[in-house]
């Protein structure tokens, strides 16, 4: 009885320290009651799958967060490992095959190269910033660019398709259909997958209590023996990876991909992580808030759509949407005075 | 003319979880210094800042010159004559004297008779007239940033005076000051007292208090206690009222007894010109060895260069006669070396994070199951053991640390080393802004330490605690080693002399 009374009081102490949260689906819930076929099984898979390649990115870039740093090449990294996921995994009679000279790789061994790439992207902003001292802000600035320029000339600016069969399959396979419901999205396994190594990472760690200690406090945990600068090019690695694997499922399901895929999803990115309560001063965040935030960004998208508003508003809304979040999370602070 | 110029009345403000004043008043006489005396966490710094609109108190009434008035913000309380020189400074290194001193109320003038552009000339000259008035034979067009810590708190003062005060507040200003420092704000302050000015003076140091002060108000967990007039005083009274309770003993009684020597530096050397050089000394298993000297003498920046934080150019380091490599603080701390920096807030504790992560972050790799998952009953029972040991005030293992006083703050971080077992502890100011009560607790602690055979390196500024502390003393003047003293022998009058050997 104590157990469910104390959890309750967390719920509702979550949702008093969150309105824009409660706002967002108590929109959505009127939205969904108002509006036909917004409960439908489609809307809900459709949903569950942005969220879940979202939740990928968000996931990689709150380390960069609560470190107090930031990771403005995510959504690069995203659209190029999109883009080689995309030409490694062309069919070898596939008419405008973009480098005919590799021959038809094995889709998982696809993403095997892909993760590496991604990787190695995260360990080199890693080394900038940590080695080299160099503000986040300003070298993942810096990489973007570079890697924005890479896959253009990777790509020759063309977009790529023309997929082995097995790889779009693979990827938008259902699991578990039940009755009508056609089953979940695969892309929502990786995500829950990932979110349980995250919690684990953040929560039962060294990474992950370093990771806290540093966006506390870095000096502090300089002098406490934390390696620092170790910390944050793993971190920052690991981020790459996490880009990377979001591009590779963010290809199988755009059907195709193009230099330009990604662009502005570290913004979104952030917008997630923030709303769910990773705190901009450092030092705080966590998986479930990060999947939250994620979840209602995309709610929000999705509700907007089903109004019909016109997309461009999108935008704005959404924009709106994440300084109210910030200034919500800063007044926590602020009102302690 | 009332015979107050300022009084608070009834003051109430409570923040999460805390009641922090709790029906707290003070009377201020104008051209008096009124001390504001209490432990760490008594409501001073909070009702001042409810004096100067930094908070806003819940209830309760400030009357100002005779009428009841309101202060939302610091500019407002500028605006009307109350003036704060704050605890931690909070200048603009980047820019000169006189842009610090006239922020937000730069002295205008209209270019070609209608763009409003700043006024340099006049803004510069106001300056200077204002350095003269706190004594201070400086160009006001410097940068603010190449000042020592006490030129910048003069700075603070003469901004405080050209805001025409007639309330300042002074919240611990010489917590950073040298002797001689000391005694020109005491001057500055005498000048302040001449033009009817009423000084709030908030200091942990007895002496100065009564020194300097004329009425003495005392606060004891967010309220009121009484005024008194400071000639009246004596420092057990005071103590007595602060802690609410009779004070016997100072220090604990020592029960150590040094050994063989354990820790050897010789010929230690700074990267930097201007810090330590040729440092030689040498450490016993459980001795208790003070570190003496001025603001200055680069005693923080060598026990900083001996855990890796600072770099070292010549020199070695021996522990148990076998040399090591110490180049970050990790290697130190790997070889059994601790040390508590002397700035908690800077490079101590690390805020956001709960007491048990503030614990347990530099023992982590000691508590990890199949080397990787973080075993959380073995962190939870180190951290209770501590809480226990060291009798740490929080109300639960997962509190942020920051909302524990000071005391208690610096007692989770003696306990994040003892976790690690070193055998020589550096200890930078352990008691620095602590309350009295606090202090004691510390003491016993270090005390404890070096009775179980730990090696103990304590620098602190105030001597009457290294003379009581220490078994030996060296003392340090501008980066080298002046002297060492047995702690039998000490005295401040030959501290002090080492501590002055200038070459």
């Amino acid at each position: 009885m104590e157990k469910v009374k104390s959890f309750f009081k967390k719920i509702i102490d979550y949702l008093k320290g969150n309105p824009i949260v409660v706002i967002l689906t108590v929109v959505s819930l009127v939205v969904g009651l108002t509006v036909e076929n917004f409960f439908s099984f489609n809307n809900f898979n459709n949903l569950a799958s942005n969220t879940g390649v979202r939740f990928l990115i968000a996931l990689g870039i709150s380390g960069c967060l609560i470190i107090k740093g930031t990771d403005l090449s995510a959504g690069r990294i995203v659209g190029i490992a999109a883009c080689i996921t995309a030409v490694l995994v062309q069919r070898a009679d596939y008419a405008s095959k973009m480098y005919p000279q590799i021959p038809e790789m094995n889709m998982w061994l696809v993403l095997v190269i892909v993760l590496i790439i991604g990787s190695l992207i995260g360990l080199i902003n890693g080394l900038i910033i940590a080695v080299l001292n160099v503000p986040p802000f300003i070298a993942t600035l810096g990489t973007q660019t570079i890697v924005y320029g890479i896959a253009l000339i990777f790509t020759n600016s063309q977009p790529v398709g023309g997929y082995q069969k097995v790889f779009s399959e693979t990827l938008s396979a259902k699991l578990l259909p039940i009755g009508k419901y056609p089953g979940i999205p695969v892309y929502v396994l990786f995500a829950i997958v990932f979110g349980l190594i995250f919690a684990f990472l953040y929560k039962k760690t060294t990474y992950g209590k370093y990771m806290y200690a540093i966006g506390g406090n870095e000096i502090a945990a300089e002098v406490s023996g934390v390696n620092t600068k170790k910390s944050k090019i793993l971190i920052f690695t690991l981020a790459g990876f996490m880009y990377a694997f979001a591009g590779y499922l963010l290809a199988a399901k755009s059907g195709g991909a193009n230099a330009g895929l990604g662009q502005g999803y570290e913004l979104e990115a952030i917008a997630g992580c923030t709303i769910g309560g990773v705190s901009t001063t450092g030092g705080i965040g966590t998986v479930s808030g990060i999947l939250i935030g994620v979840l209602v960004f995309e709610l929000l998208k999705v509700v907007l759509q089903f109004l019909g508003v016109n997309p461009y508003f999108n935008f704005i809304v959404q924009g709106l949407v994440i300084v109210t979040a910030v200034a919500i999370d800063i007044r926590k602070y602020v009102a302690r005075k | 003319m009332q015979e107050y110029c300022l009084e608070m009345r009834g003051i109430n403000k409570a923040f999460p979880g805390v009641q922090a004043l709790d029906n707290a008043q003070i009377s201020l006489k104008p051209g008096t210094v009124h001390a504001l005396m209490g432990e760490n966490g008594a409501g001073k710094s909070t009702l001042m800042k409810c004096m100067f609109g930094i908070y806003h108190m819940d209830s309760g009434e400030i009357i100002f010159e005779g009428e009841k008035i309101e202060i939302k913000n610091p500019a407002e309380a500028l605006e009307m004559g109350i003036a704060m020189v704050h605890q931690e400074l909070q200048p603009i290194p980047a820019r000169t004297i006189g842009e610090n001193i006239f922020l937000g109320r730069y002295p205008i003038k209209k270019l070609f008779g209608f763009i409003p552009v700043v006024d340099h000339d006049k803004m510069y000259a106001d300056t200077e007239a204002l350095l003269k008035k706190v004594r201070m034979d400086f160009d006001p067009r410097q940068m603010l940033g190449e000042l020592s810590v006490s030129q910048m708190q003069s700075v603070e003062i003469a901004k405080a005076i050209s805001a025409n005060c007639k309330v300042m507040i002074l919240d611990e200003p010489t917590s950073s000051l040298t002797h001689n420092e000391v005694e020109a704000l005491f001057t500055i302050i005498e000048d302040l007292k001449e033009s009817n000015v009423a000084i709030v003076y908030i200091s942990h140091k007895m002496d100065e208090i009564l020194r300097i002060s004329d009425e003495v108000t005392i606060m004891r967990d967010g309220k009121y206690i009484g005024t008194w007039d400071a000639k009246d005083l004596t420092n057990d009274f005071i103590i007595s009222k602060m802690v609410g309770r009779e004070l016997t003993n100072l220090y604990p009684v020592k029960e150590n007894v040094p050994g063989e020597v354990v820790f050897e530096v010789e010929n230690f050397t700074s990267i930097n010109p201007h810090s330590f050089r040729n440092v030689t000394f040498n450490l016993r298993k459980g001795e208790i060895l003070g570190v003496a000297g001025l603001v200055g003498a680069q005693r923080t920046e060598l026990m900083e260069g001996l855990f890796g934080i600072r770099s070292h150019t010549t020199g070695t380091i021996k522990y148990l006669g076998k040399e090591m490599t110490i180049n970050r603080p990790k290697d130190a701390i790997d070889s059994g070396i601790a040390m508590l920096t002397e700035d908690r807030r800077h490079s101590g504790i690390l805020g956001v994070l709960s007491v048990a992560d503030n614990i347990s972050i530099a023992s982590l790799n000691q508590y990890l199951d199949y080397g990787i998952a973080i075993n959380d009953k073995k962190i939870e029972a180190l951290v209770q053991e501590n809480i226990e040991k060291m009798d740490i005030r929080t109300p639960s293992s997962k509190t942020l640390i920051k909302s524990l006083s000071g005391g208690n703050q610096q007692k989770v971080l003696v306990g994040r080393w003892l976790a690690n077992n070193p055998d020589v502890l550096i200890l930078d100011e352990p008691t620095r802004g602590i309350d009295v009560g606090a202090k004691y607790e510390i003491y016993t602690i270090i005390a404890d330490l070096a009775k179980q055979g730990k090696s103990i390196i304590m620098i602190s500024s105030e001597m009457p605690e290294l003379i009581g502390m220490a078994d030996r003393i060296m003392v340090m003047c501008d980066g080298r080693v002046t002297g060492f003293i047995d702690g039998k022998d000490a005295t401040q009058e030959n501290i002090m002399e080492l501590a002055t050997k200038f070459e």
